[in-house]
């Protein structure tokens, strides 16, 4: 089974990882937005990938979904929202990325020794493969807190996805409705965030989550 | 009879009730059915319990109902007959009374469905054969009693005394799960089954020893964890006050047995020294506490923890003596205990009808209120008169047999070869004699306070006897003290199959004896017979009264007026129950309660009124419940900052929980 199938998967997933890291010091939201649509798009390789190893042609429809969805229209329309909010040129603070980067490669040794432990009986494949998407998910939190801005929230929260979805795959025998509820929900909390983005706008003024608290009369 | 019968009868007339509680509660006779219902199926349920008892054998059934793998399993066994017996015997009469009891009330849609529902949760945990289905009938008892103890919400201090109950219930019951647990690790599964086939290491059955105390010890009103039970008790209706005080504590006393002599297997002497010093401290402490007590319902409640205290020393000499292999005495002990189960159940039933029927009668329970009422309620001061000279442990009535019995058991210690059990049992035994003693005294002052006197109160002095189906309860109540005291054998003998079951050994036959009388050990030894003390006492009692009226009352004899006391012919200046307590408080009180006096004289010329203030501490309280629920409350003042974070601090603090998880997990693993 070690082989060139292995190799690829292995290669993919450890792109994946990486994409999660570039995301992590883009201090730039166009930016950010082109790293996560080459994210989903190495996603979207990376499940076709299984889909030929694993000969399960159902993960071409998952791999389909990750492809137009991910990589092209949730990219396509935030970047329409960053545009229309006017903030596409504007500097996010990430502050410390050393730090985070650090915080970072220490989450992704958490998950490579979580994981390996556990599944030591485990096919290869799919213990790297659940490797690598602990770690891509960990970024996507490690994401979501570490920014103040909404719109990286939101990708944060999407790569997190990504990294449910790799998971996902990798795992044999996995029934399609899973994926396909998990990318609908997906696309559901999307147009949810994308209508409070614009609501969230409208009375501030912003999308810096940190207004919020003011508004709140917070101690932040 | 089979236990899925029984079992099944009473759940599904019990939820049928329940679920009719509220349209009944609304219909003009409503109440009266409702009570009358539950009174006839505690009757049958009582029956079914004596015709297993006296059919022996052990009847098992598993439901393919609740949890997968466990199911519901139920057992009748000579215990749990016994038990279901005693319970049903005061749930009837306590129906009885609500019969009248019930027409006072003034929401009945807030107690009917409770009432039924707290019934069936003390019926099913008698029957429970796995933890799961135990707990969750433990919890039904639980919590439809909580719901009775806050039925007059309105008033402050019921909220309170239920706000605690519950946590207390809470406690208990997380004790109890975890003693299920540790059982079950060992044994394989939930079912007590299992458990019983598996003997615990000593450290577990340390463990589950002390679980079992809290849990089941909470419930019951073990001291230290005695603090909701007076207040809840009192809260409470009348009627329900009786079932809480005379049975549930009983429940959960059966729930100590089980768990403790059935499930835990082989016994260890350690474990009796736990149980007999929380014991004496219990019976010593309950009965001081009634003393300061002048609210009638309180008093009788922390008389119900110094019974309870009565009950564990019975079950610590069991579990001493068992461990020793002493099964003769185990069985004394052990029958000991489980008749004064019986025993205050009745007594202390009696004593809540009779609170409750001066309640009713004259609006208060605060003695320095009442006085006189035997002018006005004649037959319930008898009643309350037989139930306070039971509780009293003076023959000839109930009270005195176990706690004689309990004597006995402890005049066998020497035989314990363990030195440790050697200094303790006397101990207790010398607790248990002053408890006894302080007692009477308390009773001496119930009753007399209440019923004797002139009355305090212009509610006092007009009080009415109260309605005859509360009066037919407190006379059956009354005939069973009798009864239990003067045919006492009938009772032991009744109650050998339990005894057999959990000492392994059971007494000799008693009815065997000649005259009625209790051989518990050997004729040389010791011997009672209650009937011959009750004929003695009656002729004596009798005679004397003759001879006096014969002789002395009839000669007409003149002299100085005397003021029977009352210089003032104020009622308030009689003597009070908290005179009464006085001596006792001066005694014990500036150790135990840290009781202080102040007397504030005013100074020569001023015209104030002199001022008197005693005051006493609840040291348990100060030292263990304060301290809990200051740092409860600290907490909770702390943590109230986390209501107010950002939403990027909230997930930061479900990233980093899932982190440390994570981390817990590599490194443990």
């Amino acid at each position: 089974m070690r082989g060139l199938n292995f190799d690829i998967a292995h290669f993919l997933a450890g792109t994946l990882v990486l994409l999660s890291f570039m995301q992590l010091y883009q201090d730039r939201l166009t930016a950010l937005l082109h790293i996560f649509a080459l994210h989903a798009l190495v996603l979207a390789l990376s499940v076709g990938w299984q889909a030929y190893v694993q000969d399960a042609p159902h993960l071409y429809v998952t791999a389909a979904i990750a492809l137009v969805f991910k990589a092209i229209v949730i990219p396509v329309v935030l970047r329409r929202i960053i545009v229309r909010l006017g903030i596409h040129r504007e500097i996010e603070t990430v502050g410390g990325i050393g730090l985070t980067m650090l915080a970072g490669i220490g989450l992704v040794a958490l998950s490579m020794v979580v994981i390996l432990r556990v599944t030591g009986g485990a096919d290869p494949f799919a213990r790297e493969d659940l490797a690598f998407a602990l770690a891509v998910i960990l970024l996507g939190l490690l994401m979501m807190v570490s920014r103040r801005n909404a719109v990286s929230q939101v990708i944060g929260f999407m790569s997190l996805e990504n990294g449910l979805v790799l998971a996902a795959t990798g795992a044999k025998g996995m029934p399609l409705v899973v994926e396909i509820s998990v990318a609908f929900s997906i696309l559901i909390a999307f147009i949810v965030i994308g209508i409070f983005l614009f609501r969230i706008r409208e009375r501030f003024d912003t999308v810096d989550v940190g207004a919020l608290d003011r508004f709140r009369g917070d101690r932040a | 009879m089979n236990v899925a019968n029984h079992a099944g009868a009473i759940t599904a007339v019990l939820l049928a009730l329940a679920a009719a509680g509220v349209p009944l509660a609304r219909a003009a006779r409503g109440p009266f059915i409702f009570y009358l219902l539950s009174a006839l199926v505690a009757v049958a349920a009582a029956a079914s319990g004596a015709f297993a008892l006296w059919k022996g054998g052990i009847s098992v059934v598993s439901l393919p109902i609740g949890l997968a793998e466990t199911g519901v399993s139920l057992r009748l066994d000579a215990l749990s007959a016994t038990f279901i017996v005693i319970v049903n015997v005061a749930i009837a009469l306590s129906s009885l009374y609500a019969l009248g009891y019930g027409r006072e009330e003034k929401e009945p849609a807030r107690v009917l469905p409770f009432y039924a529902l707290f019934v069936l949760g003390m019926n099913l945990v008698l029957v429970a054969d796995d933890a799961f289905s135990f707990l969750v009938a433990w919890e039904f008892m639980s919590l439809s009693s909580w719901a009775l103890v806050v039925v007059k919400h309105r008033e402050e201090e019921n909220r309170r005394a239920g706000a605690l109950y519950l946590v207390m219930a809470f406690i208990g019951a997380l004790a109890l799960i975890f003693a299920f647990g540790l059982m079950a690790a060992g044994g394989g599964n939930y079912l007590f089954d299992a458990m019983r086939g598996h003997a615990l290491a000593p450290i577990e059955a340390a463990v589950v020893l002390l679980l079992a105390i809290v849990g089941a010890g909470s419930k019951s009103g073990l001291v230290p964890l005695h603090a909701w039970l007076p207040p809840a008790h009192a809260a409470a209706p009348s009627h329900v006050s009786a079932l809480m005080s005379g049975v549930m504590t009983k429940v959960a006393v059966y729930g100590f047995i089980r768990i403790v002599f059935d499930l835990m297997g082989a016994p260890a002497p350690w474990w009796a020294m736990i149980v007999l010093a929380l014991a004496g401290i219990t019976t010593v402490l309950g009965v001081l506490y009634a003393m300061m007590q002048h609210d009638l319902k309180r008093l009788l409640a922390y008389h119900t923890v110094e019974n309870i205290g009565i009950i564990y020393i019975g079950l610590g000499l069991a579990l001493a003596f068992k461990a020793h292999g002493f099964t003769r005495a185990a069985a004394l002990a052990a029958t000991a205990a489980i008749f004064h189960v019986f025993n205050h159940s009745v007594f202390k039933s009696l004593l809540f009808f009779g609170a409750g029927a001066v309640q009713n009668a004259s609006g208060t329970r605060d003695l320095e209120d009442l006085g006189g009422l035997i002018h006005r309620m004649p037959l319930t001061a008898f009643t309350f008169l037989v139930g306070c000279v039971a509780i009293s442990a003076l023959p000839p009535l109930n009270g005195f047999v176990s706690e004689w019995l309990t004597f006995q058991a402890i005049l066998q210690s020497p035989d314990l070869p363990e030195w440790g059990l050697k200094f303790l049992v006397p101990a207790v035994g010398a607790l248990l004699a002053l408890s006894a003693a302080l007692a009477a005294a308390c009773f001496v002052k119930a009753f007399g306070i209440t019923f004797l006197g002139r009355p305090r109160t212009r509610a006092a002095r007009e009080a009415e006897e109260t309605d005859r189906f509360s009066l037919a309860a407190m006379f059956v109540l009354a005939a069973l003290c009798f009864a239990a005291g003067t045919f006492s054998g009938v009772f032991i003998d009744a109650l050998a199959p339990a005894v057999g079951q959990i000492a392994g050994e059971r007494l000799p036959v008693q009815l065997s004896q000649p005259w009625l009388t209790l051989v518990p050990v050997a004729e040389g030894r010791s011997s009672y017979n209650g009937l011959l003390v009750l004929l003695f006492i009656t002729f004596n009692g009798f005679f004397t009264a003759f001879v006096i009226h014969a002789l002395a009352s009839k000669k007409v004899r003149r002299g100085p007026a005397w003021d029977c006391g009352f210089p003032d012919p104020s009622p308030a200046t009689q003597y009070t129950a908290s005179s009464f307590a006085q001596p006792i408080r001066r005694v014990f009180g500036t150790l135990v309660f840290r009781a202080r006096d102040t007397v504030e004289m005013p100074p020569p010329g001023s015209m104030r009124a002199a001022r008197f203030d005693a005051g006493i501490h609840d040291l348990i309280w100060d030292a263990l419940y304060a301290p809990a629920i200051g740092s409860v409350a600290h907490a909770a003042e702390k943590l109230n900052r986390l209501q107010f974070l950002t939403i990027r601090r909230y997930l930061s603090l479900v990233f980093l929980a899932l982190i440390l998880l994570l981390l817990v997990f590599a490194l443990w693993l």
